[in-house]
């Protein structure tokens, strides 16, 4: 029994940076913009969490500068895109490409520091109790929060009339315009929200999953996220569903490298990777129910006219 | 509070259209300077450190030409892909599969020994490249799946190959252990140019003659305009007769050959064996040069060229200055961001609004009244 437990725990670390970071992104593409920069902004997050957390001692600082550095580094895709009207593929790669740059110089001198860990949640009786105690009552702090995360988006976008407005938008900016919604100010906040969740989920990686810096440690993350909101066809509990999965195969993969079962460990490490492939032709080869649930103007630059 | 506004120009401005890469670069440059005084270097310096110290030997300019080569390579091919509105993002790993079923042939028959090895290896990397490029082609012609997403998977799926076949099957069994192949024999190594001065290799010329190929395909050619047509507007291109799916192949196929290419000629020119890395990231840097040359050939050479130098700069300053050699990753991305910016004065003006000034407060207003 214990093991189990143990293995749902990891999975769900596992699944948590996934959840957050597609959850942020979910909400930037329903307001009709693609931003591919998950992977740089989540690296940012995992960087700035580190180093704050490492050099205040405090890992509470670490994840509010998580959050920070992840919306600051989303703002300057957002003037690119949004007010410079740039082509979004191209500058999310290009933010991608500067994040993985930039935290692999400002984290130089953090590898190989032991970093600050946020401390799990203890609820005295409540954790303690058989099974169901740690799974409910002594997860780390970010969990609860992504699991908030999911509900309060879900909550927005579908039963709020703000939640309304900015789904229209990602349906056609145009007609959004004409009636007067200003499309450039939703789309800021929805991309600073997205960054600011990828951070976070970066903050995740390098405060609970290793309390560590390594370059490069977001290994893809950012990518598997954009495919989960595909995945997800833009719902926020299938993003929820999905992250879990991912998570699970995450956690297999290293499970069995470790139980040494005779395939080769670079096979195993690369099934996430596979995994995201064949989940996406799964899902996509489905033409109608793509077409029906992909926001409709995504990707596409706007420009008001006046 | 300050406000952007666009206002689109009648037909694309031929000013910025060849200036914005100038622009962008002097932009790369100020940002530059205001990273290294940050990281306390005096900025003269560090750039004379950085872009002037390592082209000033004539073997240095041979070094700049062998990290040229495979970002002209991979970025031609990309250019097309671009331009026809396809996002191929996984050269890196059709640069990996291109090494590895290129070195097969001094791998597996290291006795195989003559002229022909060279030409066949060439070859074999260019359809290793091609096969790769084709997998995301495939899902997405035949499934619709996302290329962005697939072929970057594939990047970690190749590194992962690579890393296994030099740990496990190809490892040299008398290395010591290390993981890493056989030496390639002597037919095997791809021939410098001038040996008395340096150590570029034929790599350089495949990049050249690629760009001046593929600037006739896209120039001169019907298969260029087919692929501009889609590009800018798949309906137009269905109602001409094009077929998208061939393109996704075709765009794919050619970017994953050259790519390919540049994979094989990296391994047996600057290499000469297959280690568990071999590229420091030419495929995602050739994106850069890719947009940096303007998605055209001959400006790629110019991007490549750039790039290249950003490579030795990182180098020279990590060990001149001690500074990590990140800092030339940071000085790609930055490139990347400025030149997509200045891009955008080719299509529109850009007007500032201030907000406070007194003559605008109506227009606020009128917004909400409307």
């Amino acid at each position: 029994m214990d093991i189990t437990v143990n293995i749902l725990l990891t999975i769900a670390t596992a699944a948590t940076p996934l959840l957050i970071a597609a959850i942020g992104e979910l909400v930037v593409e329903r307001s009709g913009v693609l931003n591919l920069g998950v992977e740089g902004m989540m690296i940012m997050g995992a960087v700035g969490g580190f180093g704050a957390g490492y050099l205040t001692g405090s890992p509470w600082i670490g994840l509010l500068a998580a959050i920070a550095l992840g919306a600051v580094f989303s703002l300057l895709f957002a003037v690119m895109t949004l007010s410079l009207a740039t082509n979004q593929v191209a500058t999310g790669l290009s933010l991608t490409l500067l994040g993985l740059g930039l935290s692999g110089m400002m984290g130089t001198s953090f590898v190989g520091q032991p970093g600050a860990r946020l401390p799990n949640l203890d609820i005295p009786g409540l954790t303690a109790m058989p099974v169901i105690g740690r799974l409910l009552f002594g997860q780390d702090p970010i969990f609860y929060i992504s699991i908030a995360l999911t509900a309060a988006v879900m909550w927005f976008l579908f039963k709020t009339r703000t939640g309304l407005t900015l789904r229209s938008i990602g349906d056609s900016h145009t007609s959004a315009h004409a009636l007067g919604i200003r499309v450039i100010r939703y789309r800021y906040l929805a991309v600073i929200f997205g960054g600011a969740c990828a951070g976070l989920a970066g903050g995740h990686l390098s405060l609970v999953y290793t309390p560590q810096w390594v370059e490069n440690m977001t290994a893809g993350r950012g990518w598997i996220a954009l495919a989960l909101v595909v995945f997800a066809s833009w719902r926020p509990w299938r993003v929820l569903a999905g992250a879990y999965i991912f998570g699970a195969v995450w956690i297999g993969q290293l499970h069995a490298q470790a139980f040494g079962i005779p395939v080769p460990s670079q096979l195993l490490s690369s099934l996430p990777y596979l995994a995201t492939i064949v989940v996406l032709v799964l899902i996509s080869r489905n033409k109608r129910l793509t077409m029906m649930n992909t926001p409709a103007s995504l990707g596409q630059p706007f420009v008001p006219d006046r | 509070m300050m406000r952007l506004e666009l206002v689109k120009r009648p037909q694309r401005s031929m000013l910025f259209s060849a200036l914005s890469p100038f622009i962008a670069f002097a932009l790369t440059i100020i940002a530059g300077a205001i990273l290294f005084a940050l990281l306390g270097v005096n900025p003269l310096k560090a750039f004379q450190i950085y872009f002037l110290e390592p082209v000033s030997q004539v073997w240095q300019l041979h070094e700049l030409a062998i990290k040229a080569a495979p970002l002209i390579l991979i970025g031609v091919g990309l250019s097309v892909c671009y331009r026809a509105n396809i996002w191929n993002i996984g050269a890196e790993g059709q640069f990996i599969m291109g090494g590895i079923v290129g070195s097969s042939i001094p791998v597996l028959f290291p006795q195989f020994e003559g002229p022909l090895v060279l030409p066949l290896m060439l070859l074999f990397g260019m359809v290793g490249g091609a096969a790769y490029a084709a997998i995301p082609a495939l899902l997405k012609a035949r499934f619709n799946t996302n290329e962005i997403l697939t072929s970057l998977m594939l990047v970690y799926v190749a590194q992962l190959f690579l890393d296994w076949l030099v740990r496990g099957p190809w490892r040299d069994p008398k290395g010591f252990n290390f993981p890493q192949t056989i030496q390639f024999n002597d037919s095997a190594i791809l021939p410098e140019l001038m040996p008395a001065s340096g150590r570029a290799n034929w790599g350089f010329v495949f990049a050249l003659v690629a760009a001046v190929l593929v600037w006739i395909l896209m120039s001169r050619m019907l298969k260029g305009f087919e692929v501009r047509v889609l590009g800018a507007s798949p309906r137009a291109g269905r109602f001409a007769g094009f077929g998208i799916k061939r393109m996704v192949f075709f765009a794919f196929m050619l970017s994953g050959a050259l790519a390919g290419l540049a994979g094989i000629s990296e391994v047996s020119g600057a290499i000469g064996q297959l280690q568990p890395v071999i590229s420091p990231g030419y495929g995602f840097a050739a994106i850069i040069v890719a947009f940096l040359g303007r998605l055209n050939p001959l400006g790629i050479v110019a991007a490549g060229l750039v790039l290249a130098l950003t490579y030795l700069g990182g180098e020279a300053v990590q060990s001149a200055l001690g500074i990590s050699d990140k800092v030339a990753r940071v000085f790609q991305g930055m490139l990347l961001f400025f030149v997509l910016g200045c891009d955008t004065l080719i299509h529109y003006r850009i007007r500032l609004i201030g907000l406070a000034a007194p003559t605008l407060e109506a227009a606020p207003k009128l917004e909400e009244a409307r």
